[in-house]
């Protein structure tokens, strides 16, 4: 059973980070459990280096709009830390569980010298202080690891399964993984998918 | 992965609307499909595209949405079942043949035409948020909308059976966020059965006659209007007895009913579910406002629907009703809707509180989250020729002097106004217009107008609109220069295929038109460059300015994106010399080129690389004043 219903999930990034395939596979696989899902998805112009996020909205009653309401969100997943921010000052709320890729992606804006980017500390304490639960991990990293940056979006999938919001049985999220990715790609995938578990195990 | 046409009947799967759109399109027989691409309505054609079958379905990219309607019109005349996808501004170009062909109909019994437009609400992926539905009553076409995905897909059957029958096309509205969003969507049965062709040659299909046709129109739409009174689409969802109205549209009714159930209302609101918006289906609209005094209606954008319940009332006699929406300031003029505003203007209307946050968490928003917010704006992706080529004309334009005037249009090149673009341009509307703007410019030389005058126009563009243009600007001596900046891709909308790239909308080999070739056959002089050339290019600019007549300057290279797809490599690594870096200093790199991959380290105070990010084009070393940044032969792959 999920709690709340409706489950509104978030998952937010920058354009190319992937987010939408793994928001697809969260949504697939919600609905496989017999639940009705919709996801809203931001994408086209916002490819370039923009904000995206998709809103994955799972029920057992019905199927809900893919907008979220603002202040409604009950997991965030940020494959980059300041869209974190981003996403809970629009749809936080003090029980919220927050998932953050604490490698950062600098705006141009940074770039070029027009704003400058939170310390990771900074970023840590606002998420912190604005979610139920946070968790922090430079998933980024781990993908450069791997050898293939790509895969930041399946290592930030195992968080999600890792943290356990969602009943999303990890044997499950594998074989979805395996049907979504080229056979080539599947070892790769799923030692990114374990390596996001093990990053938020405690 | 299987395609949308092996999907048997009965199953259930997890599509976006688009794909339920294309899928329905499947099981209502279709033949033929054109589009031109545009966001939100791309999926459509690329999603039939990818189960095109000879002798059953064509599928194509189609130069522009004029040239798209006007083959799927024919295609209709002669019997097929024909379909066209577009983006809001795609039905402007288009309109010019569809308000003609409203008034000859299809005059073929078997054939049937749907017009699929898909709004973008707040302008996501747009440069507006113009309203289509307006034009369902200019050019006298009815319009459907759905409410859900799985709706998408029944009411394309819907649509191609209404065009069949009353013989007249039928326009068909998507939105962002229907087009854009996935929900489990269950089959029907695909339909294969494709009808004798035959154009008759006995009558004429011409709009003359202009008021005889027009009074035929008229009486068609009418018998229409009383179909849709009775469409079993359009629905109540409510109790017999209401404390209020909603008369909902579109993205209008998830949201709606979201907000209801927010403010612990959901049995006690009645909703009016629209979804055959023109010709309006007053008298069941009217039935269903008699329950309640009160009225709101949802819809996004414009108070279309809003626009004529209040006629339905007034047409009806009906007095002592209270609308409610955006003509009573209790929903937004502009934007998309959301759960949010809806629940606010019931707050309102009933008196019932709803806050989305409570006041500690906006304290929490106000100062811990939003000073820390940066706004991230668009900007080309590291390694495209763009950024190189509005480099390049930046420095052209300052050595040159004059104030060179820039105008653009729409696509990648577009992304130059923002601030992390190069802000060259100056002028810019829909697509190809840079080119008729500077043609319109530089013919004020008599006037005293002494500026230089450079249009810039993308691939796709160039073959979309850009063309007639051009030959306007030789045809009446206009002296200016024309940019193309060739990346042999419609890049923004996903990479289409165009008449540019010898490609079709299947993948396989089709003609190649030559820009270069067409360009010099108008009059235009011609020259190429290469963008990753950055000195070369700059001086070539600079020649051009001084230049009489049609000068046009071809920047040819790939998208970035797409040799990347096909290549696989970089080609170059990328590494930055530390000790020759001047840093803050100097910062051209980062601050005045703005390369996603490269930024200021403020631990070593130098340019940093996001080796991730990095394509390896090797652009910035060329721009680099002090040989910092280097290249090397790439052998990491």
């Amino acid at each position: 059973m999920i709690r709340p219903d409706p489950f509104n999930l978030i998952v937010s990034g920058i354009g190319g980070q992937g987010n939408i395939l793994l928001s697809r596979i969260v949504g697939r696989l919600m609905f496989k459990a017999g639940y009705y899902v919709n996801i809203g998805e931001t994408f086209g112009a916002a490819q370039r280096g923009g904000s995206v996020f998709s809103a994955v909205r799972i029920s057992k009653k019905r199927i809900y709009g893919p907008i979220v309401p603002d202040g409604h969100a009950n997991a965030i997943i940020s494959l980059e830390a300041l869209e974190a921010l981003r996403v809970l000052s629009r749809y936080g709320n003090p029980k919220v569980a927050a998932v953050v890729n604490t490698e950062p992606i600098y705006p141009v804006a940074v770039l070029s010298r027009r704003a400058e980017y939170p310390g990771e500390d900074d970023i840590r304490r606002a998420v912190s202080k604005a979610s139920g639960r946070a968790f922090f991990f430079n998933a980024t990293r781990m993908a450069l690891d791997l050898g293939a940056p790509i895969v930041v979006n399946i290592v930030m999938l195992g968080g999600l399964v890792g943290v356990g919001l969602l009943p999303l049985e990890a044997s499950l999220v594998e074989e979805e993984i395996k049907t979504s990715v080229p056979g080539s790609k599947t070892e790769l995938n799923l030692t990114a998918f374990r390596k996001g578990i093990s990053a938020v195990a405690v | 992965m299987a395609t949308i046409d092996q999907y048997e009947t009965g199953s259930t799967h997890f599509l976006l609307g688009n794909e339920a759109i294309a899928r329905g399109a499947l099981e209502s027989g279709v033949n033929f499909v054109t589009g031109y691409p545009g966001t939100p309505s791309s999926e459509i054609v690329a999603t039939l595209a990818q189960v095109a079958a000879e002798g059953r379905l064509h599928v194509e990219w189609s130069t522009n949405e004029l040239a798209a309607v006007e083959g799927a019109g024919a295609a209709a005349t002669a019997g097929l079942r024909s379909l066209s996808a577009m983006k809001n501004a795609g039905l402007s170009v288009a309109l010019d043949f569809l308000t003609h062909f409203a008034y000859t109909g299809l005059g073929n019994r078997d054939g049937a035409m749907v017009t699929v437009v898909c709004d973008d609400p707040h302008g996501h992926s747009s440069g507006d948020e113009t309203d289509s539905r307006w034009l369902a009553r200019f050019a006298s076409t009815p319009m459907l909308e759905p409410l859900t995905c799985q709706q998408a897909l029944d009411l394309v059957k819907y649509a191609f059976d209404l065009s069949e029958r009353h013989g007249q096309l039928i326009f068909y509205r998507g939105y962002t966020r229907l087009c854009h969003s996935s929900s489990p969507v269950t089959m029907g049965r695909t339909r294969r059965k494709q009808n004798q062709l035959y154009s008759d040659t006995s009558i004429s299909l011409n709009p003359y006659l202009a008021i005889t046709k027009h009074t035929a129109l008229s009486e068609k739409l009418d018998k229409i209007r009383r179909e849709f009174e009775a469409c079993p689409f359009n629905s109540y969802e409510g109790p017999e007895k209401p404390d209020l109205i909603i008369v909902c549209s579109g993205a209008g009714y998830l949201c709606a009913h979201e907000a209801a159930e927010l403010l612990g209302l959901q049995d006690l609101i009645g909703f009016v579910k629209l979804v055959t918006l023109w010709p309006f289906p007053s008298k069941f609209v009217r039935k269903h406002l008699k329950k309640a005094g009160k009225v709101l209606v949802v819809e996004e954008v414009d108070s279309f629907v809003e626009s004529l319940v209040k006629e339905s009332i007034l047409d009806g006699g009906m007095s002592g009703i209270k609308i409610y929406g955006q003509g009573s300031g209790h929903l937004p003029l502009v934007g998309e809707i959301a759960p949010d505003p809806v629940a606010r203007a019931l707050a309102d209307i009933t008196g019932i509180p709803y806050e989305s946050f409570s006041q500690d968490y906006r304290d929490i928003i106000e100062k811990d989250l939003n000073p820390l917010i940066i706004n991230r704006g668009l900007t080309w992706c590291a390694g495209c020729p763009h950024r190189a080529s509005f480099w390049a004309l930046d420095k052209a334009v300052k050595a040159d002097g004059r104030d060179a005037y820039v105008t653009g249009e729409i696509g990648c090149s577009t992304l130059d106004v923002f601030p992390e673009g190069k802000e060259q341009i100056k002028l810019l509307h829909s697509m190809g217009s840079g080119t008729g703007s500077a043609a319109g410019l530089g013919q004020l030389e008599p006037f005293k107008y002494l500026q230089p005058v450079i249009a810039v126009c993308g691939d796709s563009s160039f073959f979309h609109s850009s063309v007639p243009r051009l030959i306007n600007a030789v045809y009446n001596n206009s002296k200016m220069l024309q940019i193309i900046l060739d990346n042999s891709a419609t890049a923004m909308t996903g990479f289409q295929a165009h008449p540019g790239t010898g490609k079709n909308a299947l993948g396989d080999e089709a003609p190649r038109m030559d820009i270069a070739e067409i360009c010099r056959s108008l009059g235009c002089q011609v020259t190429v460059a290469d963008p990753f050339e950055i000195k070369a290019s700059v001086r070539t600019i600079r020649n051009l300015l001084k230049r009489e007549g049609v000068q046009v300057l071809i920047m040819h290279r790939s998208c970035e994106i797409v040799r990347m797809k096909a290549e696989k490599t970089h080609p170059f690594d990328i590494e930055i010399d530390e000790l020759a870096c001047k840093g803050e200093e100097c910062a051209i790199c980062s601050s005045s080129f703005r390369c996603p991959a490269i930024f200021q380290n403020p631990v070593t105070g130098k340019a940093g690389l996001k080796h991730e990010l990095c394509a390896g084009c090797g652009v910035c070393a060329d721009i680099c004043p002090f040989k910092a940044i280097i290249k090397k032969k790439d052998v990491r792959r």
